[in-house]
């Protein structure tokens, strides 16, 4: 009964989706208010039932009701009940689920934050996002029913992939979903913009929060994928280019490069353009990432489902997104206009830089991720082939050299115009500085490479360009309170791709990684420590079985950490799983991992023995990338701008600064980030 | 030239060496060893169509009763089949979980002259009903082609009860 009102409420919230994508879109073409005024209480409307739909399948998996067919493909009776929960989107029908749900809450929060937007804007705002909600609920009713029943309902359920079950795995889809749909507001804006035909820096100042809080949810949606990555599948790796990943990845580049063009636009109206197409084109990202992942048309460790039904309803789907997004842009941006003017060498051209070199990253990870796919299409399915990393390394490092390196640049430059022989000047110590310390603390840590080099240059040459920036600003405009919070997040963003990029050298140039045969009682050395292998006990899970090995990790004949490594199998799916231990510090993790007992011996076992030294500096730097993030979006310029009018330029700040101090460092705008 | 033309001219021609530059990148990163793996069938590699020097994967089913271990514990042999050729393969590392006699796996790695594979690399994937496309694609190359049966016929595994 329950699952059936879940489906019912799918089908009136696609009636009341379809409503919202209508009705506040044709009232703002025709001016009628009453239209207009429809928007936020059908969104609402929408969201009830959505939120009704999800918490029945939440209720079906908590209950383990096994007539369902989704819950008896994800979920177990043994299974702890909160990863029944989080199996909810342990799938393919359950994720989109959670897709549309998540939707809703955007649109919700756009209705409710937005009252001082003009209702024109508002209304096709809510509009767009109601067309993006038709289409994913047609999808849900059509080709992906989570509440799809299953008659005779199994005694139990197939239960959750293993691999699945980790607290890491309950909030990443979430978090990177959140990402995914919060590009949807950044691209509701753009239509609407172009709908309108109305686009200025108060537009860029109104979609900007938004971008930043979408790019905020990806960001950690991505660490914490990675992070689990590492420590999940048990062989200590934390990228793999893995189509999923690159999936998150690109919408990740192409929201990075539309945050820094929204940047140029609210400040000097310039990009416009571009602007609108980086925000069509993350979020069209965002769509094709959601549907890669787990419509299985890519050969991935994510891809469970192997449904090729769904694939054409996908295609279509896309295709009519970016499509009609993509014609409307050709059709109305030349009445947007391309904007204010610049030099060659000014702050604008480096965020031009910056804008080529992500969206020629996010290219070149698109080609490769898809190339598979090109080939068999063209090929007839012929051709079976897969790019490598070695594809990846090879064409993101080029790219992304000169982008840290212009990232430095960048905020240390002017708008409009710069000496360029002035900008080298006041950088001149810390290139001298970073590049010093980049040759010399190789030699140092014991191995000197010429990338090792290279990835600490930029690393200490984003730090010393960011502290440089700092002490230039603090001089001038008196203490820490001169600049405004985005100005501060744009540079604690900077300093965490720094911590970012010295855990990535330092990991990649230093890591031992040692698979050994060891019986109990032997020892191996990894790193410095001595790693000694006690043996396994047999254990037992709620749902699984297994063995737990025991391995002390010691430097200099003192104990460091004990580690339990394990192996388990889970009942009900017979898959085994490999848990790895990990001692997490600073400076660097000990890393155990069982691989297989070895036959025919005493107890011994393959194991993998890794020591990562900085390997969690990567998360951390990602974490300092969205904390960056959040403190831009404390800036209180985003929400005091009610009073504004909406022809207010980007022009006269320095002006209006001068003028009346006490609002100088909110608005602030053509000096900061 | 006006200045602005000037301009113009500068920013288009940046743009297309920047474009000519990521093209560039893209090929010669493509042309990598490893930059793209093309997956065989074991009948492939032994019908000379697989490439001599270069890595490659092979896709097909672990023959039951086939994987031997060295005395170093990790040192694996087991041959990997399309039902219709066997394939050697010798890898040096711990397997992936879900690695198992009679199931589907992946290697990546190159042919040695002795003709056995060396595998660099063993894949497995996730979910015990999942069969990764190489495997789905050696098999059913196998049941289309000609019956030539040289190695050990081996049957595949009964698939995995759906529910």
């Amino acid at each position: 009964m329950i699952p059936e009102l879940g489906h019912f409420s799918l089908i009136v919230a696609l009636m009341l989706a379809l409503l919202q994508g209508v009705l506040p879109i044709w009232g703002a073409a025709r001016g009628n208010a009453v239209l207009m005024g429809l928007a936020r209480p059908v969104a609402a409307g929408q969201f009830v039932f959505v939120a009704i739909a999800f918490c029945a399948l939440a209720y079906a998996f908590l209950t383990s009701d096994f007539s369902v067919l989704y819950v008896a493909q994800n979920s177990n009776s043994h299974l702890p009940a909160h990863y029944r929960f989080a199996a909810l989107w342990g799938g393919h029908e359950g994720s989109i689920l959670l897709w549309t749900f998540l939707l809703t809450i955007w649109t919700i929060a756009v209705g409710q934050f937005s009252k001082h937007l003009p209702q024109e804007m508002v209304a096709r705002v809510i509009g767009v996002m109601g067309l993006i909600s038709v289409g994913f609920l047609l999808f849900m009713l059509f080709a992906s029913n989570p509440f799809e029943r299953l008659l005779p309902a199994p005694g139990d359920g197939r239960d959750l992939n293993p691999l699945l079950q980790d607290p890491g795995m309950v909030i990443h889809p979430p978090m990177l979903y959140m990402g995914y749909v919060g590009f949807s507001v950044a691209f509701a804006f753009a239509v609407s913009a172009l709908l309108g035909g109305h686009l200025d820096a108060t537009w860029a100042r109104w979609s900007r929060p938004w971008t930043t809080v979408a790019w905020v949810f990806l960001t950690l949606g991505i660490a914490l994928g990675s992070g689990w990555a590492y420590y999940e599948m048990g062989w200590g790796g934390w990228w793999f280019w893995d189509p999923v990943e690159n999936a998150s990845f690109m919408p990740w580049l192409a929201g990075t490069a539309l945050i820094h063009s929204l940047a140029v636009t609210e400040k000097r109206a310039a990009f416009k353009s571009w602007t609108v197409l980086l925000a069509i084109g993350a979020f069209s990202l965002s769509l094709l990432g959601t549907f890669l992942v787990r419509s299985g048309v890519l050969t991935s460790v994510h891809a469970f489902t192997t449904d090729p039904r769904r694939g054409l309803f996908i295609l279509v789907f896309l295709v009519v997104v970016i499509g009609a997004s993509l014609f409307l842009y050709a059709w109305r941006a030349p009445r947007i206009g391309l904007g204010g003017k610049f030099e060659v060498v000014s702050r604008e051209s480096f965020l031009l830089a910056n804008n080529v070199l992500l969206s020629a990253a996010a290219a070149t990870v698109f080609l490769g991720t898809l190339y598979p796919l090109f080939v068999q299409a063209l090929t007839g399915g012929q051709s079976k082939l897969s790019v490598g990393e070695p594809y990846f390394e090879a064409v993101f490092l080029p790219l992304m050299v000169p982008m840290v390196v212009l990232m430095g640049l960048g905020p240390i430059a002017r708008w409009k115009q710069v000496s360029l022989l002035d900008l080298l000047k006041r950088v001149r110590w810390a290139a001298v500085v970073s590049f010093v310390l980049a040759a010399v603390l190789p030699f140092l840590l014991g191995k000197w490479t010429p990338l090792i080099a290279l990835g600490l240059f930029l690393a200490f040459w984003t730090m010393s360009t960011v502290l440089v920036d700092l002490r230039k600003r603090m001089l001038r405009d008196g203490g820490v309170k001169g600049q405004s919070p985005s100005y501060y997040g744009m540079q604690l963003a900077h300093f965490g791709i720094a911590v970012f990029i010295i855990g990535v050298t330092l990991v990649k140039g230093y890591e031992t990684e040692r698979d050994v045969r060891m019986a109990p009682g032997e020892t191996t050395v990894a790193g410095g420590y001595t790693f000694r292998f006690d043996g396994v006990r047999d254990i037992e899970g709620p749902n699984y079985r297994g063995v737990q090995g025991r391995v002390i990790a010691s430097k200099d004949d003192k104990t460091v950490a004990q580690l339990y490594p394990e192996k388990r199998v889970y009942n009900a799916s017979g898959m085994p799983m490999t848990e790895a231990s990990i001692d997490t510090g600073l400076f660097r993790d000990l890393y155990v991992s069982l691989g297989e007992p070895i036959p025919d011996s005493n107890g011994a076992w393959a194991v993998r023995v890794y020591h990562k030294p900085f390997v969690d500096w990567i998360w951390a730097g990602c974490v300092l990338m969205a904390l960056g993030g959040i403190l831009a979006l404390s800036d209180r310029r985003y929400r005091i701008h009610a009073k504004r009018k909406l022809a207010g330029g980007p022009a006269s700040d320095d002006v209006v600064r001068k003028k009346q101090p006490a609002r100088a460092v909110a608005d602030r705008r053509s000096k900061t980030a | 030239m006006t200045p602005r033309q000037k301009k113009m001219t500068l920013f288009i021609s940046v743009a297309v060496a920047a474009a000519g530059l990521v093209a560039w990148l893209v090929v010669s990163a493509l042309n990598k060893d490893g930059g793209i793996n093309f997956s065989y069938t074991p009948s492939d590699v032994y019908g000379n169509k697989a490439p001599q020097r270069t890595s490659f994967r092979v896709g097909g089913l672990v023959v039951a009763n086939s994987v031997k271990r060295d005395k170093d514990g990790l040192t694996v042999r087991f041959e990997l089949t399309d039902t219709v050729r066997n394939m050697p393969v010798v890898f040096t590392g711990i397997l992936p979980d879900l690695f198992k006699e009679g199931k589907g796996a992946v290697v990546q790695g190159k042919l040695e002259a002795d003709g056995t594979f060396h595998a660099n690399e063993v894949l497995a994937k996730h979910d015990e009903n999942y069969q990764a496309p190489e495997v789905k694609q050696a098999l059913e190359q196998a049941k289309t082609a000609p019956a030539v049966k040289v190695g050990p016929v081996v049957t595949a595994a009964p698939a995995p009860a759906k529910l």
